[in-house]
């Protein structure tokens, strides 16, 4: 514990007006930190875990992106021999005359395994995983989650859910390649391509396993959110990254089942002969005997869960860059009530514009109607939270570092990709659009790469509560540039190129005469890829060497902010304050106040004072 | 396992482990909803006959019912202290259950010697899903009654609050498997 000197302010107010709830009384610290394996393997503290969910994630991040890197060199240079590649690919390069050419079959399956793998393991898990593990008991002022069991093995089933992906990779007819989406029948019949095979059966599992971890964790986020708040912390109070975690909460644990009902019945298609998504098809110009199915049906299904889980990625980056930029703007985030309603409105809509994604599978035109105007509701939540961001920038007193940068970044990232859902959204436009690269363009600006700064902004402003270090600032702006300017040059071109009508998915144009001039633009998108890859690499450099070599983190709130986890101790400690729990006295946003740059959230209120927004 | 709590006005007076579970009876509410949301998208669809359920299913449904209130009694006597009334009733619960799993396994097979199979028609394939996933969670919601019967005959009797949650998780779980095999029933019976 901090000897008496260096009792900082809050430390006084925690000890003087925090209430005891005993924890300290007992030994939690015994049951689970004993030894290795405790403390880092199978963890219930949830500062470990979120560092879990966080290096997991990296991980499958840097496979994720190799992968579009291999493909995107053969979208711009179909041409060059890929022998080179032979020794990491093994049979998936088959070379001819010294010429190496991708399979067109894993050209497929790295497509489908990239969408997978960054949608659910590095934008679900990978984000709102670390983050709500890491904050919602550190700014609630918890001890832990409700239950530390049930956090652990939610953690340890997306990590069975990765090796069993991981296994799909390696096996001889190859992981599944019929697209992240798993529409049937590709999905349904083993017999209707490689992938289809062992390769989706695989999937099947590994996503299966991921939905019950999002479930436990789900189940764990909610119920700590509104049991575990200390005393004076009332809902209205919360900072808005806890909001935000709190409603993806929400959204996943409604969703998530319905894509795994889905999930149920494909199984039956594939092993029981059922034909729930199957109906007259044909294969190798012999016809099934599966009649009466629907593979429509399995689109409502997936995109029920489909489009929330958009919103269960975005969200968490939406939290974090509130709270970040409110911090380094040195100002409360503006329309505080608004942001709330917003992210509850959003959250709302999700659930009833997923036939968006269906305008052109056949469904009613006069459906689609509904679905149309649902759709561009959504952008008036959306634009509120935008202009709140901007105006809480406005006059604010900015310090331009690497989280700051990211989160502006996500601004302008979302601003860009979300105007493109706009044409999306109205099904007359989506006629021309659909499927090819102009949604591609759209969903990769306002869900990748924005999803993305919000978690490095959210990476590189809670470091330190992580691992009691900083990151490097240079490396960091230098990964910053790198990944603002190369993320716009991969995706912008892909508008052009959408709107020509080029479809997505398709492993080489050179038949098409429409869209063959394309060629040097797809180059340079290919080049401006594998920029941006190196730029990720920096910052995989960054995060390992500053977790030993960082600068050390010398006061408890470096950055001057109002919120409870920085008036923990540098060095976390299990339940996380030593000694009382903190209690709160006022709403998270209190900057530039009465002549105080910054007041906590556990300093009392002076007489007549307002406390709450 | 362990559970963390606050006491603060601030925060909801639920017992945050009854609390989680209500939240994944939601989630479970979800997935049916899909399961028999689906089912009325599909039979809109051509090539639908309509199954005639065996009445077998009626008969089960009458036990999952009694099973509910054996099981309502127990808690109550638990309460009360009654600990010989509690075992029994925990095991006639325990037996109903059971009952209630042969009954199904024997409406499956008459319904499949009455020419509705898994394959032939999407309408039977939904039936065995909806009342199999049926099943399958009602399966859980017995593994929780072993545990308790167990705890019941080897530990002391004892009024503890740990032990009262659990009960009352498990009293609740039970409850909602009951109502959403009524629905499900009445779902398939009704929706033509
Ligand atoms: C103003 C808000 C938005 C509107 C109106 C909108 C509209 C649409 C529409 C209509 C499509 C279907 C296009 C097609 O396939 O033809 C689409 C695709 C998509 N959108 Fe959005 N969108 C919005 C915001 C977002 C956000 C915030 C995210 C994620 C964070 C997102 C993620 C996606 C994804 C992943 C897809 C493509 C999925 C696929 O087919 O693989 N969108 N969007
Ligand atoms: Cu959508």
């Amino acid at each position: 514990m901090a000897s008496v000197e260096t009792l900082t302010r809050e430390d006084v107010l925690i000890k003087e007006q925090g209430f005891n709830d005993h924890f300290h009384d007992h030994h939690h610290g015994d049951k689970y930190q004993t030894g290795f394996l405790g403390h880092y393997v199978f963890s219930m503290d949830h500062k470990v875990i979120a560092r879990q969910f966080l290096i997991t994630g990296i991980f499958w991040a840097v496979v994720g992106a190799a992968m579009s890197i291999i493909f995107r060199l053969q979208l711009g240079f179909p041409e060059e021999s890929m022998a080179w590649l032979k020794p990491l690919l093994g049979k998936w390069i088959e070379v001819t005359d010294g010429v190496g050419k991708l399979s067109p079959e894993f050209y497929y399956a790295l497509v489908t395994m990239h969408g997978t793998i960054l949608v659910f393991f590095v934008l679900t898990a990978g984000l709102s995983g670390t983050f709500s593990n890491l904050l919602i008991p550190l700014q609630l002022g918890a001890r832990d989650m409700a239950s530390p069991f049930l956090n652990m093995l939610s953690y340890w089933f997306f990590f069975m859910a990765g090796m069993v992906m991981l296994y799909s990779l390696f096996i001889s007819t190859g992981p599944f390649s019929g697209g992240w989406t798993a529409y049937p029948p590709l999905s349904a019949l083993p017999q209707a391509s490689q992938g289809s095979g062992s390769g989706m059966t695989l999937w099947l599992v590994s996503l299966t396993l991921f939905v019950v971890s999002v479930l436990l964790g789900g189940i764990n986020y909610i119920t700590t959110v509104l049991n575990l708040r200390t005393k004076g912390m009332s809902l209205f109070r919360m900072p808005l990254t806890i909001w935000a975690f709190f409603v993806t909460a929400v959204i996943g644990v409604l969703s998530f089942p319905v894509l795994a009902s889905g999930f149920f019945m494909l199984i039956f298609d594939r092993s029981l002969g059922t034909s729930f998504f199957l109906n007259e098809i044909f294969i190798g110009g012999q016809a099934l005997d599966r009649v009466g199915g629907s593979a429509i049906l399995y689109q409502h299904l997936f995109w029920f869960l489909g489009h929330p889980e958009v919103y269960i990625i975005i969200l968490p980056a939406m939290g974090i860059v509130s709270e970040v930029l409110s911090v380094h703007a040195r100002k409360p985030i503006f329309g505080y009530t608004a942001m709330i309603l917003s992210i509850l409105a959003i959250a709302f809509l999700s659930f009833i514009v997923w036939a968006h994604h269906m305008f052109m599978s056949g469904v009613n035109p006069f459906i689609s109607n509904f679905f149309v105007v649902f759709t561009l509701i959504i952008a008036v939540p959306s634009a509120i939270k935008v202009f709140n961001w901007i105006t809480t920038l406005y006059g604010g007193n900015i310090r331009l570092n690497t989280a700051m940068l990211y989160a502006i970044g996500f601004i302008s990232m979302f601003i860009s990709g979300g105007l493109t859902g706009i044409f999306l959204g109205n099904s007359a436009i989506d006629i021309q659009l659909h499927d090819t690269y102009f949604v591609v363009a759209h969903f990769h600006i306002v869900m990748g790469v924005a999803a993305f700064f919000g978690m490095f902004a959210g990476i590189y402003h809670w470091y330190p509560k992580m691992y009691s270090r900083f990151m490097d600032e240079t490396l960091g702006k230098v990964h910053f540039w790198l990944t603002m300017v190369g993320a716009y040059l991969v995706f912008w071109p892909m508008h052009y190129i959408g709107m020509a009508g080029v479809p997505r998915r398709y492993y080489s144009f050179d038949t098409f005469d429409a869209f063959k001039h394309f060629d040097t633009l797809n180059k340079f998108i290919t080049i401006a890829a594998i920029i941006v890859f190196i730029g990720q690499l920096i910052f995989v450099v960054n995060f390992f060497y500053s977790i030993w070599k960082g600068k050390k983190m010398t006061t408890q709130n470096p950055y001057g902010a109002t919120t409870l986890e920085w008036t923990t101790p540098i060095e976390p400690i299990h339940g996380n304050w030593p000694g009382n729990l903190p209690t709160v006295h006022r709403w998270a946003y209190d900057y530039n106040k009465d002549e105080r740059e910054f007041v906590t959230q556990v300093e009392p209120a002076k007489e007549g004072e307002v406390v709450d927004h | 396992m362990e559970i963390l709590t606050v006491n603060s006005k601030d925060t909801l007076k639920f017992n945050p482990q009854l609390f989680g579970l209500w939240i994944g009876m939601a989630s479970i509410v979800m997935l049916f909803g899909a399961l028999t949301s689906a089912y009325i998208v599909k039979q809109g669809a051509s090539n639908w006959f309509n199954i005639k359920v065996p009445s077998i299913f009626y008969i089960s449904t009458g036990i999952i019912i009694v099973s509910s209130i054996t099981l309502h009694f127990a808690s109550v006597s638990y309460t009360k202290s009654l600990e010989s009334i509690y075992k029994i009733l925990l095991g006639a619960t325990f037996i109903l259950g059971l009952v209630f799993f042969v009954l199904q396994y024997k409406g499956w097979n008459m319904l499949f010697e009455s020419g509705v199979d898994l394959k032939s028609n999407v309408a039977g394939s939904f039936f065995y899903l909806i009342t199999g996933a049926h099943a399958l969670h009602l399966f859980g919601g017995m593994g929780a009654l072993v545990a308790t019967i167990i705890n019941a005959f080897v530990l002391r009797f004892g009024n503890d609050d740990k032990r009262k949650t659990r009960l009352e998780m498990l009293v609740h779980y039970w409850h909602f498997m009951g109502i959403l095999w009524i629905y499900l029933l009445g779902f398939i019976l009704f929706i033509k």
